[in-house]
């Protein structure tokens, strides 16, 4: 290997809000150095290409793809995960939609769900249901069969925005 | 699965890059949004390579206009084109290309430069250059800025003119005309997948260039359909042409046939239907 490469990196980033600094493989994935370096095991490597969004996470303020992103190229950055957004308690209504209206089951793909459904619920405007659909277009789930994540999301932004809140759906007899 | 044993260095500057891609042997790998980039590192379709991360240059980003040329730096992300002005108004096909590409949080990573360098024969933004005669611009060491007509630019799959010592630093737009119309449609069986076929037009309101993507080994350009409308023939006239102009192969995705028949719809379509995107 040429000089000036070198397979692992020195990156100081915030996690959380925490200063994190540490040695990296320079192939160590984001979901990785999450999980397996700083033991932060909410959020989910999946197909690790980028396909079914479980990984999703937020870097300096939107979601990326935790797995198509290397922790070496984060030096710097300011990195939030479901456990941090938890703390602060910014998604807390989300949350509570997503267990009121069953809006997971396994459970495998709602870290990143929530991640990705968060930057709807600062919009001015409580965004269409269609909307919802193709924001999460990313967001593979194979439990619920969408209706439901749909449902917690138009829920909390039409209460974030002070519209009408749909009822909850009654369980069929 | 995980990458292998990945080589690293951190581009500090432009002149930075070019030195390491010039003493470099050919094979590092420029990496920007690397959301085509990491997947196939995961994958292992791509072993143990030096990669020259150039998210640091700012030199590289930021989208504008002068006299009637739009220029976009490569490291320009697919939400900044859905997001500028600037686009929306002189390069509208890029604004309604943008959203086509994948997934929120791929957008955010995803680069102009990276999608055109990686040169994906399904990718939108390849196609798109194409239709708007743009002009990639490349930079080296040795030879400094090198410009490109983007119809000569694509070579094949996942192959273009960039020489191993240059680094692709912006796309030079022009700007819509008058008179001009750009649209651009595509057939996806779920919001965010590659096309299975799809249609970049820009040009004459009558008579624009045709570029198809997904249908062939690089952005395809329609001449036969074009020189039908430019004769002033019907859009059905130059829907069949298309049969000169479309070879694709049969894949999982579908067979030559039914890729071919979709491209005459898009055609039909876009030509049929589409008039918003006509310059004011």
């Amino acid at each position: 290997m040429t000089a000036p490469f070198s397979q692992s990196v020195e990156i100081s980033l915030k996690v959380n809000g925490e200063r994190v600094r540490r040695m990296v493989d320079a192939r160590r994935h984001l979901i990785d150095f999450l999980r397996l370096d700083l033991g932060l095991t909410g959020s989910h490597a999946g197909c690790e290409q980028g396909v079914c969004g479980a990984c999703t996470v937020r870097v300096d303020g939107t979601i990326v793809r935790g797995c198509l992103t290397l922790a070496a190229q984060l030096d710097g950055a300011d990195v939030w995960t479901v456990e941090g957004v938890t703390e602060t308690g910014e998604i807390a209504d989300l949350q509570d939609e997503f267990v009121a209206r069953n809006a997971l089951q396994c459970g495998y793909c709602t870290p990143g769900m929530l991640l990705t459904a968060a930057e709807l619920l600062n919009a001015d405007a409580a965004p269409a249901r269609a909307h919802i659909r193709e924001h999460i277009s990313g967001n593979y789930c194979r439990c619920t069969g969408y209706e439901a994540i749909v449902d917690a999301i138009e829920a909390t932004t039409a209460r974030r925005c002070g519209m009408p809140v749909p009822a909850l759906k009654e369980a069929a007899e | 699965m995980k990458p292998s044993p990945i080589g690293y260095v951190r581009a500090t500057s432009l002149a930075h890059a070019l030195d390491l891609l010039a003493e470099g042997d050919g094979e590092e790998k420029v990496l920007a949004g690397g959301q085509s980039l990491v997947a196939s590192l995961n994958l292992r379709l791509i072993e143990s390579p030096n990669l020259i991360d150039i998210n640091g240059l700012d030199e590289l980003r930021g989208i504008g206009v002068e006299g009637d040329v739009v220029r976009i730096g490569a490291l320009t992300r697919h939400c900044e084109l859905m997001a500028s002005d600037v686009v929306a108004r002189h390069v509208p096909i890029l604004r309604e290309a943008a959203p086509l590409i994948a997934h929120a949080a791929i957008r955010t990573r995803g680069t102009i430069g990276g999608s055109i360098a990686n040169a994906d024969p399904a990718a939108e933004l390849p196609a798109c250059v194409v239709a708007l005669d743009a002009t990639i611009v490349l930079a080296s060491k040795a030879g400094g800025e090198r410009r490109v007509k983007a119809a000569e630019f694509f070579l094949g799959l996942f192959e273009t003119d960039r020489r191993d010592d240059e680094l692709l630093i912006a796309i030079e737009v022009p700007t819509i005309k008058p008179g001009e119309r750009q649209s651009i449609r595509e057939l996806v069986r779920r919001s965010g997948d590659y096309a299975l076929a799809g249609l970049a037009l820009a040009g004459p309101a009558d008579a624009p260039r045709l570029v198809f993507f997904g249908v062939g080994d690089a952005p395809v350009v329609a001449g036969n359909a074009m020189a039908v409308l430019a004769g002033g023939g019907s859009i059905d006239e130059a829907a069949l042409a298309l049969e000169g102009d479309l070879d694709p192969a049969d894949d999982i995705n579908g067979s030559a046939g039914y890729k071919k028949h979709i491209s005459r719809v898009l055609l039909k379509r876009a030509l049929s239907v589409d008039r918003q995107f006509e310059a004011a």
